[in-house]
């Protein structure tokens, strides 16, 4: 298992990053954590002859709680949101979902940044960031920019950012409401045979807004603006729950795979977000 | 051929100080370059632990790291944690409880292990198997190894009263 090899380079600055990225092009890539990468690399499914180690790249490591919103660095890995209490104080469903990322070790090296970044239908990060309606932050040769988690996702590995960009935080609105994110696996470390991310507001008994996204089940995520609505207005009961899971089932798009035939996948997908829309009506 | 690199790593408290193509993984660098085999090459794809080290205070899986991103690192591997004349506290429950049947996956899980008991000092049940879920056991030896984590903490707790 050893990778092609290729050119390493550690640069302290973004700006030595993106001139890496401009004289390489396809041939360049940048690598947070390495944990989606180095493993594709290995298997000589990604060939990557000039490789970009960001860890010296300051700047992109911290978390910022503001009033109306989150700020996280493209860095921050998985157990640095887990342990974070002011983070899990004002948006519970983050270090609910890093939680089931992977394994212990996995989460000390993989990334909220390469997990978004990377663009596989199976990571969790990415459907989530739309439940949340996220922005990204991404910066190239023209400057900075910022692009809704809900418009970054084009099909598997592939997102509106563009080869000379790199993603560098990410802001989310100050989550409101009950949470849940919700993921069935064959194993620990698996991908998800099915995820839900739900955040729902309860307002005197009736739902109020209610956000769903849904994971592994297409070659992107999916950002469900039906079965969201099918919530609001109602009390949440079984009839509430039948039509977003309905609605839901519409907007998905499952392929069979060795996590099972697509009858399955959508099946799992109802039980799933029914599962999650009560637990997070429950704290709501 | 790529440019080779040159890496230092602190391993055990031993500065090693060498040149590498950026593909070497550090669990080569360990075994093949240093000579420290302690750390098992077990799947080679991130999912079994048997090649987890202890990098600037993380449990690492050594296969899943290149040599060169480790530049400057502090690096704990089982032989760093206690030899047959100093076990550390889990290596002499993992012997008392039996919580080793081949041995393969040992390295790795009592590694793992002390990070875990450093984070978690008396970790529950279902903490010990939440945290050691990236560690696989082939010859699923999961009960005995819980019961050797649970009898270190203990006796750790203790020592670390004791001395206060």
């Amino acid at each position: 298992m050893i990778p092609a090899a290729f050119e390493y380079y550690r640069p302290k600055d973004m700006d030595k990053v993106l001139s890496i990225l401009e004289e390489h092009g396809d041939d360049a890539r940048v690598m947070a954590g390495g944990h989606s990468l180095i493993p594709m690399m290995k298997l000589r499914m990604a060939d990557v002859p000039h490789l970009i180690d960001l860890q010296d790249v300051g700047g992109m490591s911290e978390i910022e709680i503001g009033a109306d919103t989150i700020k996280i660095g493209a860095l921050v890995t998985q157990s640095d949101i887990i342990d974070h209490a002011a983070l899990a104080d004002v948006a519970p469903i983050l270090r609910e979902a890093s939680l089931q990322i992977a394994d212990p070790q996995v989460r000390y090296m993989g990334t909220l940044g390469g997990n978004i970044a990377n663009g596989d239908p199976g990571n969790d990060m990415p459907g989530l960031m739309q439940c949340l309606d996220a922005t990204f932050t991404v910066v190239g040769q023209d400057g900075e920019r910022a692009i809704p988690a809900r418009d970054f996702y084009e099909a598997a590995y592939v997102t509106a950012r563009e080869d000379g960009e790199v993603l560098t935080a990410v802001t989310i609105p100050r989550p409101k409401g009950g949470h849940a994110y919700e993921k069935q696996k064959r194993k620990i470390g698996d991908y998800a045979t099915a995820a839900a991310s739900v955040q729902i507001v309860n307002d005197g008994g009736k739902c109020v807004s209610a956000a769903i996204a849904m994971t592994n089940l297409s070659d992107t995520p999916v950002f469900s603006k039906t079965a969201g609505d099918a919530l609001v207005g109602t009390s949440v009961d079984d009839a509430a729950l039948k039509a977003a899971v309905a609605a839901m089932l519409g907007d998905i798009d499952p392929t069979e795979d060795n996590r099972g035939p697509v009858a399955f996948k959508n099946h799992v997908a109802g039980v799933i977000l029914r599962r999650a829309i009560a637990r997070a009506w429950s704290r709501a | 051929m790529s440019k080779k690199k040159h890496v230092t790593l602190n391993v055990n408290g031993k500065t090693e100080e060498f040149l590498a193509e950026p593909r070497e993984l550090l669990i080569y660098t360990l075994r093949e370059r240093l000579n420290i085999t302690g750390p098992h090459i077990g799947c080679e794809t991130s999912h079994c632990g048997a090649c987890t080290v202890t990098i600037d205070g993380k449990s690492v899986k050594s296969c899943t790291m290149f040599a060169v991103q480790a530049e400057g690192a502090e690096i704990t591997t089982i032989e760093g944690i206690g030899g047959p004349d100093n076990l550390h506290p889990l290596q002499e429950a993992f012997k008392e409880h039996h919580g080793l049947q081949c041995g393969y996956c040992t390295p790795g899980m009592i590694t793992r292990a002390t990070k875990l008991l450093e984070e978690i000092p008396n970790p529950t049940e279902a903490e010990i198997r939440f945290g050691m879920a990236g560690n696989l056991c082939r010859c699923t030896g999961y009960q005995n190894i819980v019961k050797s984590i649970q009898a270190a903490a203990a006796q750790m707790s203790a020592a670390k009263e004791a001395a206060e």
